[in-house]
């Protein structure tokens, strides 16, 4: 075990000189693992800041939040099936809400219901269009964090009385009041005239999936009278344990069937869905980025592990009387074998934390110029492209090392 | 005198018997050694001499552990060597064996004293004592100022008493001099052959493997190979002081 111990520290130091004394040839040859390890890392930091992204995303949702909707979110190949169910209605909140109150130890706590509709929406000269517009009710707020930048929820009252008053999100906020700040301000949603009384925080967007910055909330009253034509409803049921969520998924399926009056034979007409649906559906998708991501740059790591096997190779012909020497002095084949791997490691290793340092400089200077860019890096991103330097070497040495130990003394001893 | 199997000296260290080696290249098969029988005692000075395709090489590479016979009997210090695998060989050279070639083999980046070392750091001995008895065998060589020198800062004869040192520093049972002085201009070849009588004197035992008559006259036994076989085996000088005392 000792002599194991003096042996790798003996190797790990002519590995140093070796590459001491091959400056140029070190370098080049570590070149392509750095590219490798860059390409790598790179992809890797991209995916992890998809998932994250993704993952934000799927937050806004709610991981203690089911709805109820027509369709199901999960992707289906047969839509016809769903297409004539009747709709859901927003009425249907108070029902559940009742039906909920009467049920002991409900595994459900309160349903709120939300329309939605797509608006342009004005401010003088200024407009955008294409905004969600939703509306909901002044329990909104129990089923969904909302973070504000200023102003508040709507109330009971205002809900109520069908008040002309509304939320924006950060970025519609942002393009009809440059600078200033809206509260108390009028805005045209769909021609109607509305106060904003409240703005929501920047929760920034990825992939333009689901994010708030760009939806107005209206109180349901109010948007019923306005935009009722061709709008969207679902009831969004907060969960008391989200660890039982498929208990509360049941409760809530028969508490629907109550609600829609389905005779027992029918089958559902409505679909509780819950971010883990759209999680099953785009989780797939994003696993197959990963993983051709990582293919295509793992073969950029392939080409520099070729390399490092090349030059291990030449290196074991260069020193092939230096190996007899080294064995008739009592090296034994696990000796050179150990050498000529921690060689070739050293190298990989060396291509891998330049690579990384490259990487992480690359990152950095994205995040800097492109703030919204999905891009991470992580601590574990270090020790896995450590860990892959390591086996790259350990890879690309193998052959190399094993025929360098496998010499014959006397042969090797005659090599010029 | 001729040779004979008992002779005044301390216990057979190498023991070889009928030993032949062939090689086959190609189609032909080529018989190196054909049946060499040879015993070496403790602190003997032996030369081994021959014509170029005499088999002397072959037999050095025997003795010297790098390579097994065909077919016979080899035992060094009582141990069958002749079935050993390749790791108990290196073993065998590691501990038993120490080698001076003609070319110096040292490793050019290494100093002096790193070179030196190599044995040891293959016997598993900590690197103190290491550096510690290194630094003996080089002072013993006469290059106690030159530790830090790296070969191709020392001249030819300096390079020979590094491996020298290096052949040393194990306490090996025999020293396998392979043509140490055919890189070396005669007057620094006479003191690397006056570092090795001195060595003998000191009780070592000293094989020379050498095609020069007047390197060979060092050695107090000279045996001649030909065409693989043993053609003398001959007492030529005076046995040591040290070796008569022991007796």
């Amino acid at each position: 075990m000792k002599r194991f111990l003096y042996e790798l520290t003996e190797s790990w130091k002519i590995a140093l000189t070796q590459m001491q004394s091959n400056k140029t040839r070190s370098m080049l040859t570590a070149l392509g693992v750095i590219i490798g390890i860059v390409a790598v890392t790179l992809m890797g930091t991209a995916i992890s800041g998809i998932s994250t992204g993704f993952d934000k995303s799927m937050s806004i949702l709610g991981d203690d939040v089911l709805y109820v909707s027509q369709f199901p979110w999960a992707r289906t190949n047969d839509w016809w099936n769903y297409r004539d169910r009747r709709e859901i209605k927003t009425e249907y909140a108070e029902t559940l809400n009742r039906l909920i109150a009467a049920t002991p130890n409900s595994n459900l706590i309160v349903a709120v219901p939300t329309s939605n509709v797509v608006r342009s929406v004005k401010r003088e000269e200024n407009q955008v269009s294409g905004i969600f517009v939703q509306g909901t009710t002044a329990d909104y707020p129990l089923i969904s964090t909302v973070d504000f930048a200023e102003g508040r929820f709507f109330n009971e009252l205002e809900n109520k009385s069908a008040a002309s008053v509304c939320l924006l999100g950060y970025d519609v906020a942002d393009a009809l009041f440059p600078g200033t700040s809206p509260l108390e301000k009028e805005v045209l949603i769909g021609g109607q005239r509305f106060k904003v009384i409240g703005v929501g925080a920047r929760q920034g967007s990825f992939l333009g999936l689901f994010s708030l910055d760009s939806i107005v909330i209206v109180p349901l009253p109010a948007f019923q009278k306005y935009f009722s034509a061709k709008s969207e409803s679902d009831v969004r049921v907060k969960v008391r344990d989200k660890l039982k969520i498929e208990e509360a998924k049941d409760e809530l399926t028969g508490l629907m069937r109550r609600v829609r009056a389905l005779a027992p034979e029918k089958k559902n007409d409505f679909n509780i869905n819950e971010q883990q649906a759209f999680k099953s559906t785009l989780d797939p998708v994003k696993n197959s980025i990963a993983i051709a991501g990582l293919f295509i740059t793992g073969l950029s790591l392939f080409v520099g592990a070729i390399g490092i096997m090349n030059i291990t190779f030449v290196s074991v012909k260069e020193r092939t009387k230096e190996i007899g020497t080294r064995k008739a002095l009592g090296a034994r084949r696990r000796t050179i074998l150990l050498q000529f791997l921690i060689e070739s490691t050293a190298l990989c290793l060396a291509g891998g934390l330049v690579g990384l340092m490259f990487a992480y400089a690359m990152c950095f200077g994205i995040g800097k110029a492109v703030p919204s860019f999905p891009i991470q890096f992580s601590l574990s991103l270090v020790v896995i492209s450590m860990l892959v330097s390591i086996l790259t070497g350990l890879i690309s040495g193998f052959a190399p090392a094993w025929s360098a130990s496998r010499l014959d003394p006397v042969t090797a001893l005659r090599y010029e | 005198m001729h040779s004979g199997n008992l002779r005044p000296y301390g216990p057979i260290v190498i023991d070889i018997e009928d030993i032949t080696k062939h090689y086959v290249m190609g189609e032909e098969t080529v018989h190196a050694l054909r049946g060499v029988t040879l015993q070496i005692h403790r602190n003997e000075y032996l030369a081994i001499m021959g014509p170029s395709g005499s088999g002397k090489s072959t037999l050095m590479n025997m003795l010297g552990c790098l390579d097994t016979p065909s077919s016979g009997r080899y035992e060094f210090n009582g141990r069958d060597v002749s079935s050993m695998d390749g790791d108990e060989l290196a073993e065998i050279r590691n501990k038993e064996i120490g080698f001076v070639f003609q070319t110096f083999n040292l490793l050019p980046r290494s100093s002096s004293l790193r070179n030196v070392e190599l044995p040891l750091i293959y016997a598993g001995i900590d690197p103190e004592t290491r550096e510690e008895r290194a630094a003996q065998a080089l002072s013993d060589v006469g290059l106690g100022d030159r530790m830090q020198h790296k070969p191709n800062e020392l001249s030819g004869g300096q390079r020979q008493r590094v491996a020298i040192a290096r052949a040393l520093v194990n306490h090996p049972s025999i020293i396998l001099a392979d043509e140490p002085t055919g890189n070396l201009d005669s007057k620094t070849g006479e003191e690397i052959m006056a570092l090795l009588e001195n060595l003998y004197q000191q009780g070592n035992t000293v094989i020379l493997v050498t095609h020069e008559p007047d390197i060979a006259r060092h050695a107090r036994r000279n045996v001649h190979l030909r065409d693989g076989v043993i053609e003398s085996d001959e007492m030529t000088g005076s046995l040591p002081e040290a070796a008569l005392q022991e007796n």
